[in-house]
């Protein structure tokens, strides 16, 4: 199965994380799999006028393309050109290219959460009028219109994640390697489900601190973040600790919330990133799925029951109160 | 040879767009221009955000260089707070940092530079069949050992900050998590493995061996790893004298600890080192697609000409020191620093070879700072203290990513950030022409450069390019 790799407006990370790819290599992982890069920007020999040959192959079906990834945003200013990015060398717009090589593609994936629903990039005022390879934020039609499928029949395969876990972006391309990546692989937004049926909450070493909504009130303590640090992991879709980044870290785990850079228009929650919205002193979204009465009773009856031991360490920078060991009383 | 016009893009194995243009006649490049063709608008994306939201939108700008863009927001957050960070604290942001610099260097080396020594055009070269053996292009040996050995030391990452990129552990008072006796055990036993790879691969010695050369010359000869086959192929190749940049180098200074900057800064110009003076910095926009004023970044703006009007050639703006151009990264940064082979290659006058040996001593140098900054780590000690931002202030942070000098300038007004501007290490090295005409630092160091009857991309080109190491993403930002 081959790849033609494209990076649009983004930062490149999504690629910077596929190279962090583990047991095996990225390389080895991918080659044993039957998968090749018909190019990539970061990574193939190829440069300059041997890829524009190689692109022009593709867009005149000279060279059937399996699966074309898109990294970053797709940027349509301004006034609809695309001019915002040029492909180097090429005189035309990466808007135009995507829009041109879409349909040739057997799959067309979008990696990370800029080529996926704009992202980063279209935050603040988008002053670049980015948008994702098939939605605008919440919007379905970005790039391509709302209705587009490959042809393979899927819509745009959206691996969210800013940047991306290198296993979402490997995992998804070997399933589909495998012919096993259908529509029902992939939830409402496009995002493979593998990875979007967790939660971010799932495995957060916070846990039993949100039990008991034991919560910190500053950066660096080690308490529950929903309450005060704005962090959405009950709500963020994402296996991020379950499977570990980097080896065993995850956002939650090095002290720092959850902003939900899975979802779509996750760059513009409308409040400091790191500071829970609230409403009469109650945290504005809590847990979607959850009745709000439910959750209030439940919080502040957990709330009321919650060990010293937890209390003590929820505020501190480290473990003050091991589980064996009683909380003074002071 | 007749006089032509080549364009050369998509300029890949650099980070980011990047395309150049080059006149050349008679065998060499004449003149060349080059165009970052990406504008995102970061700097307008700031503007009304809370001004700690920096520390989550900055660092994706770069997937590559997100935690010195992560360092820089910090620092300029606490110089507007009139604060530093936790001693701590501090020690840990340098670690984060120097892990993600050493891995820039490390792909730099393997990925994008060394791959194109495989190129069939080499064949015949009495190093080519190694060259290929080692460097071909995701399938070489060296290109899976580095790959493997970035992916685990980046496991420090992981642990310290939560994920490689885009962390939000380094604040303005230090870092959000405070590591344990345990944690600070796995990070040396890392660095070790670390440590086994670099020599085993990269230097065929001891780290220590390859941070003492103390002349060009021995820097040149040296002859075991994958940076003595670099050193056969550049002689062979004449890659010294290749490429040679303006001879002006500036180091904003690494890692700012409670001591000073690990890594001084300065500058080096007309052959010796003098002190270097941020407020000369000026950005020109003469031959960017920028509307405005040529400004210093405290005062800078910047409103994109959306319809990309000649002169200009690229949004990329072009920052000069005194009216100057300089060039920066880690070779420039060993110069500024006073190591004597790095300082021996600048007056021989850089190029292709000193910027590649700059990288190699800096990947052997700070594989020995971080074994001591991770045996120094204190788990007792705070790692970070609560920081109160001022409704008004302006702050500047300063630092230098694996690919040079980066700046960030912030003003806050009303709780809001009001300004912000960013000049990252290739805004200056591929900076567009100024006022004066004078061309960007790769623009001259590309003239001269060998173009074989036929050549569309130049190979000669394609080194001097890919020897600056190149982030188009952060350039424009």
């Amino acid at each position: 199965m081959n790849v033609l790799w494209l990076q649009s407006a983004g930062c490149g990370g999504c690629t910077m994380s596929l190279l962090c790819a583990e047991a095996p290599n990225v390389f080895d992982l991918l080659a044993g799999a039957g998968v090749s890069f018909l190019w990539h920007p970061a990574l193939s020999q190829e440069t300059g006028h041997e890829v524009r040959a190689l692109l022009e192959r593709v867009e005149s079906g000279a060279l059937p393309l399996d699966v074309l990834a898109v990294e970053g945003s797709i940027l349509t200013g301004p006034k609809g050109t695309g001019r915002f990015h040029m492909l180097s060398g090429t005189g035309r717009a990466m808007l135009d290219w995507v829009r041109s090589l879409a349909p040739r593609a057997r799959h067309v994936m979008a990696v990370g959460t800029c080529a996926t629903y704009g992202g980063i990039t279209s935050a603040g005022g988008n002053p670049a009028s980015a948008v994702g390879v098939q939605y605008d934020g919440h919007q379905p039609g970005g790039a391509l219109p709302a209705d587009f499928t490959s042809r393979s029949g899927l819509p745009v395969i959206n691996v969210a994640g800013c940047p991306t876990h290198p296993d979402w972006v490997t995992e998804t391309l070997l399933l589909l390697a495998d012919g096993t990546l259908d529509r029902d692989a992939l939830d409402v937004l496009g995002r493979p489900r593998f990875y979007a049926d967790h939660l971010v909450h799932h495995a957060c070493p916070k846990n039993e601190f949100y039990e008991y909504k034991a919560s910190a009130t500053e950066l660096s303590q080690i308490g529950c973040m929903m309450e005060n640090l704005g962090c959405v992991g009950t709500q963020a879709v994402g296996d991020c600790n379950i499977r570990g980044w980097n080896g065993e870290g995850s956002c939650t785990r090095a002290g720092y919330p959850c902003i939900n850079c899975t979802a779509p228009e996750f760059e513009e929650p409308r409040h400091p990133f790191t500071q829970t919205p609230k409403f009469a002193g109650i945290p504005i979204g809590l847990p979607s799925d959850m009745p709000k009465a439910w959750f209030m009773a439940l919080a502040s009856l957990s709330k009321a029951a919650t060990p010293r031991r937890i209390e003590r360490n929820a505020k501190s920078d480290r473990i003050e109160v091991a589980p064996n060991q009683k909380a003074d009383k002071t | 040879m007749s006089d032509s016009t080549l364009l050369v893009g998509p300029f890949n194995r650099v980070e980011g767009d990047l395309e150049i243009r080059l006149e050349v006649s008679g065998g060499a490049v004449r003149a060349a221009y080059a165009n970052s063709p990406l504008f995102r608008g970061f700097e307008p994306i700031l503007q009304g955000k809370a001004p700690m939201d920096a520390l989550t939108i900055t660092p994706r700008i770069c997937g590559i260089c997100s935690i010195s863009q992560s360092a820089a927001a910090a620092l300029a957050l606490a110089e507007a707070a009139g604060v530093r960070p936790a001693p701590q604290g501090a020690l840990i942001a340098a670690v984060l940092h120097a892990v993600e610099n050493v891995c820039d260097h490390i792909t730099h080396f393997n990925l994008f530079f060394g791959a194109d020594f495989a190129r069939p055009a080499y064949a015949g070269r009495p190093w080519h069949d190694r060259a290929v053996a080692r460097f071909t292009a995701m399938e070489g040996s060296a290109m899976r050992a580095c790959v493997e050995a970035r992916a685990q030391v980046l496991h420090i990452v992981g642990l310290l900050g939560g994920k490689w990129p885009h962390t939000l552990a380094i604040q303005p008072g230090g870092v959000t998590r405070a590591p344990t006796a345990r944690d600070r055990i796995r990070m040396g036993s890392t660095l070790t493995a670390f440590r086994r790879y670099l020599e085993a691969e990269i230097f065929g010695a001891p780290v220590e061996a390859f941070a003492a050369l103390s002349s060009a010359q021995a820097v040149r000869d040296w002859s075991t790893g994958d940076a003595g086959l670099f050193m056969e192929i550049a002689a062979d190749l004449d890659l010294a004298t290749a490429g040679p940049g303006p001879g002006r180098y500036m180091s904003f200074g690494a890692y700012p600890t409670d001591d000073g900057r690990v890594f001084g800064p300065g500058l080096w110009v007309d052959g010796g080192l003098a002190p270097l003076d941020p407020g000369l910095i000026r950005e020109d926009l003469s031959h960017a697609w920028m509307l405005g004023e040529d400004a210093h970044p405290e005062a800078g703006q910047t409103v994109p000409d959306e319809m990309m009007r000649a002169p200009g050639y690229s949004w990329c703006k072009a920052p000069r020191l005194g009216g100057r151009t300089v060039e920066t990264g880690a070779f420039a940064r060993q110069v500024v620093d006073g190591h004597a082979a790095a300082l021996e290659l600048a007056r021989d006058g850089g190029g292709v070879l000193a910027r590649i040996a700059g990288r190699l001593l800096e990947i052997a140098r700070t594989q020995i700072l971080m074994e001591q900054w991770v045996a120094a780590i204190r788990p007792e000690a705070r790692f970070m203290d609560q920081v109160t931002l001022p409704e008004n202030g302006i702050g500047a942070g300063l630092v230098e990513a694996a690919r040079g000098s980066l700046g960030h300038w912030l003003r806050i007004e009303d709780g809001r950030i009001a300004n912000y501007q960013i000049i990252a290490p290739t805004t200056w090295n591929f900076s567009p022409r100024d006022a004066q005409g004078t061309p960007g630092p790769v623009e001259q160091a590309l003239v001269g450069a060998a173009v074989s009857a036929g050549e569309e991309t130049p190979l000669s080109v394609q080194h001097i390019v890919r020897s600056f190491d190149p982030c188009m993403v952060c350039t424009v930002h």
